[in-house]
């Protein structure tokens, strides 16, 4: 069995649904994004939308590598890539003065496409920690793609003068942010169904045993490419709403750090749940932002902390409600 | 471009494989034995440079700065193997990459917290300041006194692990570890001494860099990303594919640097070179890495493992 895929006995599988504590959370967690809007137009304090626009970002891609990691046990280590993608597709075609919002859409899919199947098809031709390395390798060279293209701004990025228009609500933040809540909504429902689908339950096995998947005559070769490439396209759409939430496209934000910290928030909610990828990028950044509030050097405390989550949160704070449901933790 | 040139930058390349080996060599004897994947490794060498730096300032000795950068970090590796990473060792890759991930944020920010974010420059020893003259060209002697250091090294390395009791219960170790540890090996403390040779040798690269790099946090990161390209391409756990891969990615990406951006002049029209040049000449490696495991997935030297 592959030794770096994890098994967190199977009970987290569908989480969503079974527990009463989880749909509360998940309603709270709903309510709590609504009330966003309504606090920053009441308050006038525009800096929470994009805030809570940046946990939202990062809520979609981390769900986006959680269908990787979690359901698909590959392990990339290289997800900011697509993150960055998204944000320049949008950022170049606006340079080039093309700025319809569908057009840049359907733009960050094509793309996105383009480069994940490749790349997919070479990294999955290895295992365990060569695919680590290899995902991360190939980030790094887009990274570096993107920093020598000094037409679009190399290393210090790209300003974006045109967000995605959609007509009237072009460039409205509120909207933005509603539209992001939705896209990630519909993330949501979408891999529900799929991991619940016939597709879903061979990639969930290739996970938990690739060898007897072989045995029953089933190839996993496709399933993976599959499943790294819609992985892949989430990850980029949340790299275009990263360009319209920020108006800027940078190599940063496909640094390699990047991706270790998008799987930091897939493990910190829960590796192989529905929802948890969300829980842990909401902490995550929000915990980030309070450090930055405290001290210039919050990157000595975070350090310590992600390995405190590594070691002791092993199924993550979505995992700790699941206790909760099966009568253990004693709610 | 003249043969010269050409010359010179296969030379460049050669120095900069010379130090990945070094890099390399450690992370790949420490993931073949304790299957464990470290990526502080590059904030190691970081140390090494910072360790070298503060033994120049004081003694201003190159000698003692070079000795300090390995020993230092030789210590430093010994350390937390024994205080905290050898809880690691029984996690899988997973949690390793994640956990050491952690100790790259939290170092970069310790070294910006002692030793300042701006760079530090180190000087070059007065006996290494001269270029020499090598078959009619002249060049840097401090690269060549790196290429030779490298050399030393890689042989060094194979004599210990081919021709000593300790090579011999490292070899032993990384086919079968609970076999040796039941002949009466003490295999923690073996593992600990590996670590800290990977280390010490990471350090040793930090401190041979120290002159001709500027010192600054973070300095580790992209050097960590290439020699982990090198010992994919070489074969995870094995040094002699270390040492290979290790060659040919320092001569491939200079080379792709240096003579990418002048083919394109030649080939395309100015403006379309000058725009892409840039960005397609550091592909070189990742295209290199791309086609090696296409062909062949477990590296160049795969390591059979039981």
């Amino acid at each position: 069995m592959n030794s770096m895929t994890h098994t967190h006995g199977g009970q987290t599988l569908l989480g969503m649904g079974k527990g009463r504590l989880r749909v509360a959370v998940t309603v709270v967690l709903t309510g709590l994004f609504l009330l966003v809007p309504v606090y920053a137009g009441v308050a006038g304090d525009s800096y929470s939308l994009i805030l809570f626009g940046r946990v939202l970002v990062f809520a979609l891609a981390a769900v986006g590598l959680n269908f990787a990691l979690g359901y698909g046990g590959m392990v990339s280590l290289g997800h900011a890539m697509y993150l960055g993608l998204g944000a320049y597709t949008v950022a170049i075609l606006s340079h080039h003065g093309v700025n319809s919002g569908v057009v840049h859409l359907l733009a960050v899919g094509a793309v996105t496409a383009v480069l994940a199947v490749p790349v997919g098809f070479i990294a999955l031709r290895t295992q365990g920690i060569a695919f680590i390395m290899i995902t991360l390798a190939f980030a790094q060279m887009l990274f570096f793609v993107f920093v020598g293209l000094k037409q679009y701004g190399g290393d210090e990025g790209l300003t974006i003068a045109e967000l995605s228009g959609f007509g009237a609500l072009t460039a409205n933040k509120t909207a933005l942010y509603l539209s992001m809540m939705v896209a990630l909504g519909l993330a949501l429902a979408l891999l529900r169904r799929v991991v619940a689908s016939r597709f879903g339950l061979v990639l969930r096995a290739t996970r938990i045993n690739e060898r007897r998947v072989r045995a029953v005559g089933t190839s996993p070769l496709g399933y993976r490419l599959v499943g790294y490439v819609m992985s892949a396209e989430l990850c980029a759409v949340a790299g275009y709403f990263l360009a319209n939430l920020t108006a800027f496209a940078s190599p940063a934000y496909m640094a390699w750090t990047v991706s270790g910290e998008l799987i930091v928030m897939v493990l910190l909610g829960g590796t192989g749940t529905l929802v948890g990828p969300v829980v842990g990028a909401a902490v995550f950044l929000l915990l980030e932002e309070g450090l930055k509030a405290l001290t210039d050097h919050w990157m000595a405390i975070m350090g310590p902390v992600i390995v405190l989550i590594v070691l002791f949160l092993k199924d993550g704070l979505w995992g700790l409600l699941g206790d909760g449901e099966s009568g253990k933790g004693g709610h | 471009m003249s043969p010269e040139l050409l010359f010179i930058q296969a030379l460049n390349g050669l120095q900069f494989g010379v130090l990945l080996f070094l890099m390399a060599a450690g992370l790949t004897l420490v993931f073949g034995i304790m299957s464990f994947i470290n990526l502080a490794h590059g904030s190691l060498y970081m140390f090494g440079a910072y360790f070298a730096a503060a033994a120049y300032q004081a003694t201003g000795s190159f000698l003692v700065s070079v000795g300090a950068g390995f020993c230092g970090v030789f210590v430093l590796g010994a350390l937390i193997d024994r205080c905290g990473f050898f809880v690691l060792h029984r996690r899988d890759h997973l949690d390793q990459v994640l956990a050491t991930f952690g100790v790259v944020l939290f170092s970069n920010e310790v070294a910006r917290m002692i030793w300042g974010a701006s760079p530090i420059f180190m000087e070059l020893p007065e006996s290494m300041a001269d270029s020499i003259s090598l078959f009619g060209l002249s060049y840097p002697a401090y690269r060549i006194l790196i290429i030779a250091v490298g050399l030393v090294v890689a042989v060094g390395l194979y004599l210990l692990i081919e021709r000593t009791r300790i090579g011999m219960l490292i070899r032993a170790g990384a086919s079968n570890r609970s076999m040796v540890a039941a002949l009466g090996v003490n295999i923690g403390w073996l593992n600990t001494f590996i670590f800290a040779l990977g280390a010490g040798l990471a350090g040793l690269a930090g401190a041979m860099v120290g002159p001709i790099l500027s010192v600054q946090p973070g300095m580790g990161d992209p050097i960590l990303i290439t020699t982990l390209v090198v010992i994919v391409i070489g074969g995870i756990g094995s040094i002699r594919g270390a040492f290979l891969g290790a060659l040919v990615v320092g001569v491939v990406d200079t080379l792709g640097r240096t003579v990418m951006p002048f083919v394109l002049r030649q080939s395309l029209d100015p403006e379309t070179a000058n725009t892409v040049g840039p960005a397609l000449s550091s592909l070189a490696v990742y295209v290199l890495m791309a086609v090696i495991l296409a062909l062949k997935p477990d590296g160049l030297f795969p390591v059979k493992k039981r």
